[in-house]
């Protein structure tokens, strides 16, 4: 055999994934739990930014992205807010603290938490588990109070028990000065004294003014009314933020799934403003 | 007969007897014409009936019978099996479906014209017993009979299993000299097992499980294959191994014996021009050595011999038996 | 340029293969795929159109990328080791050529997938000219010459002989391998040869499409074109297009159990096949119609968006001869306006 010029210059493909330990689980609702997970030295995986996914695997079973719901402000470790919906997702969910998993990422932009979003008044909207994603936006924003003006969330659910991060929500969020929390579920319910109705019922309630970036993510039924209730408002596309999801395997802009149109979700997403999503075919 | 066939569709649109036509548009290239559905009268200025209109059209006759009014078929005499056999499985239906049996006088394949060295085809044409070919690269000529699918140099016979008119075929009507259709299947059962397996280790080694022969098979009518789902090592598109192609292949065989008319599809579009039909007309053979002489498609309502259980059945221990011969 | 009697062509092709793999052209059955070169193998040089493209040298229909045992609870993950030794495809044509760069605009941007890169950087191509060109062609469309492809190594089959020219740094270091069973020569027949090419090319019936219509700009009104509804009724959602193009590069990743633990796989995939997009919660495309208007789009409008124009089909004309329902790009150009005037 002829010898090799490339001196074995290749790193590890991106492909590769990393070794995750579980360390904490959360069980949020009846179908999310919340796995904090770091790498095998106790440190967190890598860095990333608010709106990130990653991939987490378990070998075997599967590979899926999720979002990162914790923040970048935080250190230590990195969280995943999973609802039970899928083969991976279920046996997530069977797993405890200590197993293995593995991660690859960060993908995808982010929210422009550093840019278009400094010095903004911000409207979070989410439905159900759509808070996941923007968890780690509320908790840089609030970890970096002084970059950005007030703070609106509006979070709906099902029910009450479908809430998600209910205690972080009532024991930080709903306690920081200069933010203001909204919850409601969709139906009434014992024990539940807040609002009850659907979020873009909710949204128009609630007349927000205009001088807000607003951030949504949620089922896409409710994005389509939230963004539909938005308009009605006053405000622009240009004012809404929204993450999407669709099929990945790779995470990196290359086998060719998750395409709206010229676009890949794992590449040039998942983070959108609404009127870049006006310009591409409506297949997602 | 291209002319009677669209004149026909015409009156049959007109006065409402169908609200679509299903058969075969004119290509660009003298030979690939495609399946198609004509709505309009004018749409049918496209529609082609000549040797390269192979595809067999029962197929998306499961899916037209779930749209809105009657569909007409033109079905050549193989096609009809399959349509029987579907409506023995449930899956077309016969009410909706207006069906004109087309004469065939054999269906042709470009692989063979162009595995005879004729390239740059411009255009083919018919004459007498001859083929003659317009090409870049000259006028080339080859027998009818050598540019035949494999099929049809075995055909079933001319008759129309089932329709509502025939255009250009009598009944009963037979076909030509044909060969023997076990003929390759008899020279593998005579090699030993050694040789026999390289056989198909080399055939099916090509595949590529592009799933063409599985989705052009009227037979495969399953509304969830079990090779699309995730939960199965063997899903539809690679092969972790060697083993698993032979897998796909087996497995569909399997599922499709008894039931398999040998209309040939699966070898027709097979890109890598795999022999899949050996498959299926070994399983024929020897449903007909054991259960007396068995046509998949020639009725509608016989029990078939693989789901039907009498007496005189034969014992499980013939496999044995032949294993030791 | 150097000439070898193509009598002696299997004295070259061992010569390549006593110091690197190699991959030629080889019948078996009725088709003609690559396969590595052994001393048995009779190479195919003669078929334009092997059922595969050589993308499968460097981009192999399933390929493993680690394996992930446990040991003691805690996972264990070997990465697949990346091609780390060099190799040759002999007999690409300039359609799969290019077909290649349609590949590297994917898998060598950032970030670059290893896997890809190394088979290329360890891959030397001797491409072959078309000495006669089919009616499926439509390499000229896209600015591609079926007479000079630009590979490595560039070779005509002219009479009794095998043209050769060396084009890249690799190229050179191929013919330095074999050097003495070559002989110098000019150009002279070769010249001939490309002109007869030529000749033929213009004439081929798909050699003038118009595909001015395909731009981004025009990616709405492409998209919502009502005509798709009529051309994809006759697809079967199999994948032969997918696996038989050049430019197709979409995967999957599967799981393989061994018994010993997983393999982690990717394997080609394709957009025709109902599960492309399936997800725990739904499916974005759940009619053939809309798989079948994303491969389209996706060659003439997407890709080109994301690549200064560059269209992600080279005309080889392989799915035109393989389709089982004879559908394919050119029909879907002619529909949407691509007929030549």
């Amino acid at each position: 055999m002829s010898e090799c010029t490339c001196g074995g210059n290749h790193g590890l493909d991106l492909l590769i994934p990393l070794i995750g330990v579980i360390t904490d689980i959360r069980t949020e609702t009846p179908d999310v739990k919340t796995f904090r997970v770091v790498g095998r030295d106790g440190k967190k995986l890598f860095e990333h930014m608010p709106g990130q996914c990653a991939m987490v695997s378990v070998p075997g079973v599967g590979e899926a992205m999720f979002s990162i719901t914790s923040s970048p402000t935080n250190k230590e470790f990195q969280e995943f807010s999973i609802k039970r919906c899928g083969s991976l997702t279920d046996y997530l969910h069977g797993m405890s603290v200590g197993e293995e998993i593995t991660v690859r990422g960060p993908y995808g932009n982010a929210f422009p938490v550093e840019t278009a979003l400094k010095g903004q008044n911000l409207l979070f909207i989410a439905g159900g588990i759509g808070l996941a994603p923007l968890r780690s936006v509320i908790n840089y924003v609030l970890d970096n109070r002084e970059n950005y003006g007030t703070v609106e969330i509006l979070y709906g659910s099902r029910s009450a028990d479908d809430l998600v991060q209910l205690e972080e929500i009532q024991q930080v969020w709903c306690k920081t000065e200069g933010v203001d929390v909204y919850l409601t579920i969709d139906r009434e319910q014992e024990g539940w004294d807040g609002h009850v109705g659907f979020v873009p019922s909710y949204l128009k309630e609630l007349e927000f003014s205009t001088d807000k970036t607003v951030l949504v993510c949620g089922p896409p039924i409710m994005i389509k009314f939230v963004l539909a209730a938005l308009m009605e408002m006053g405000f622009q596309k240009t004012q809404v933020y929204t993450t999407l999801e669709l099929r990945m395997k790779c995470g990196i802009g290359k086998c060719g799934r998750c395409n709206i149109g010229s676009k890949y979700v794992c590449k040039d997403g998942p983070v959108f403003r609404c009127d870049e999503i006006d310009e591409l075919p409506p297949e997602y | 007969m291209q002319e009677r066939l669209v004149e026909r569709a015409k009156e049959l649109l007109a006065d409402g007897t169908v609200v679509r036509v299903l058969g075969w548009k004119q290509g660009d290239l003298g030979y690939n014409p495609e399946p198609a559905y004509f709505n309009s009268p004018e749409e049918l200025k496209d529609f082609v009936y000549d040797g390269f209109c192979g595809a067999n059209l029962s197929k998306y006759l499961i899916q037209a019978g779930k749209l809105e009014g009657n569909t007409l078929v033109f079905l050549k005499p193989c096609d009809t099996y399959s349509f029987h056999q579907l409506i023995k499985e449930h899956r077309v239906k016969r009410e909706k479906t207006y069906i004109i049996g087309v004469g065939c006088k054999g269906t042709l394949d470009v692989e063979k014209i162009k595995s005879a060295g004729i390239k740059g085809i411009e255009k083919i044409s018919q004459e007498g017993e001859t083929l003659k070919m317009e090409t870049l690269y000259g006028e080339k000529e080859l027998p009818f009979a050598e540019a035949l699918l494999e099929r049809c140099t075995v055909c079933k016979g001319k008759t129309h299993q089932v329709y509502d008119e025939l255009i250009g075929a009598q009944e009963g009507e037979e076909a030509g000299p044909v060969g023997n259709r076990f003929e390759m299947v008899e020279k593998l059962e005579a090699m030993s097992p050694k040789e026999r397996f390289a056989f198909w280790q080399e055939e099916l080694s090509r595949c590529i499980r592009c799933n063409a022969c599985r989705n052009v098979c009227p037979a495969c009518s399953c509304l969830k294959c079990v090779f699309d789902g995730n939960q199965f090592d063997s899903a539809q598109k690679a092969n972790a191994d060697t083993f698993e192609e032979q897998m796909f292949h087996i497995i569909r065989a399997f599922h499709v014996a008894g039931r398999c008319t040998d209309c040939g599809e699966c070898s027709r579009v097979c890109p890598q021009g795999i022999p899949l039909h050996l498959l299926n007309r070994k399983f024929i053979k020897d449903i007909n050595t054991f259960y007396g002489d068995y046509q998949a498609g020639e009725d509608t309502d016989s029990r078939a011999p693989l789901t039907n259980f009498t007496f005189e059945d034969v014992e499980p221990s013939v496999v044995g038996e032949r294993g030791q011969s | 340029m150097y000439k070898i009697e193509k009598s002696h062509l299997s004295e070259l092709l061992a010569a390549i293969a006593a110091k690197e793999d190699l991959f030629v052209p080889q019948k078996t059955g009725s088709q003609t795929n690559y396969g590595l070169w052994t001393q048995e193998t009779q190479a195919d040089l003669s078929t334009l159109k092997t059922v595969k493209s050589g993308k499968d040298c460097f981009f192999p229909q399933s390929e493993v990328l680690y394996r992930c045992r446990k040991e003691e609870g805690k996972l264990v993950i070997d990465p697949e080791e990346l091609k780390n030794q060099p190799f040759v495809v002999f007999g690409m044509r300039a359609c799969d050529v290019q077909g290649l760069k349609v590949l590297d605009n994917v898998f060598l941007k950032d970030p670059v997938d290893s896997f890809y890169a190394a088979r290329r950087e360890h891959g030397t191509v001797v491409a072959l000219a078309c000495h006669q060109p089919e009616e499926t062609c439509f390499c000229k469309v896209f600015g591609i010459d079926a007479a000079n492809p630009a590979a490595d190594v560039a070779a005509w089959i002219v009479g009794e002989e095998l043209y050769w020219k060396p084009l890249t740094q690799k190229g050179e270091n191929l013919t330095e391998l074999v050097r003495e069973l070559l002989v110098e020569t000019e150009e002279e027949a070769v010249e001939k040869e490309k002109q007869e090419i030529h000749a033929v090319i213009e004439r081929l019936p798909y050699s003038h499409l118009d595909l001015s219509r395909f731009t981004p700009e025009r990616t709405m009104e492409l998209f919502d074109s009502p005509l798709w509804e009529e051309m994809y009724q006759p697809c079967l959602a199999c994948g032969t297009c997918t696996f038989v193009c050049p430019t197709c590069q979409c995967y999957d990743i599967k799981d393989f159990h061994t018994g010993e633990g997983v393999e982690r796989y990717r394997c080609w995939d394709s957009c025709m096949y109902s599960d492309f997009t399936m997800m725990a919660h739904g499916n974005m495309r759940t009619s053939q119609m809309q798989r079948f208007r994303q491969r389209f789009m996706h060659k003439l409008v997407y890709y080109p968006a994301n690549n200064e124009g560059m269209f992600s089909c080279v005309g080889c004309g392989r799915c035109v001869s393989k389709c089982p329902a004879s559908l394919n790009i050119v029909k879907v150009i002619k529909k949407l306006g691509g007929e030549a005037q």
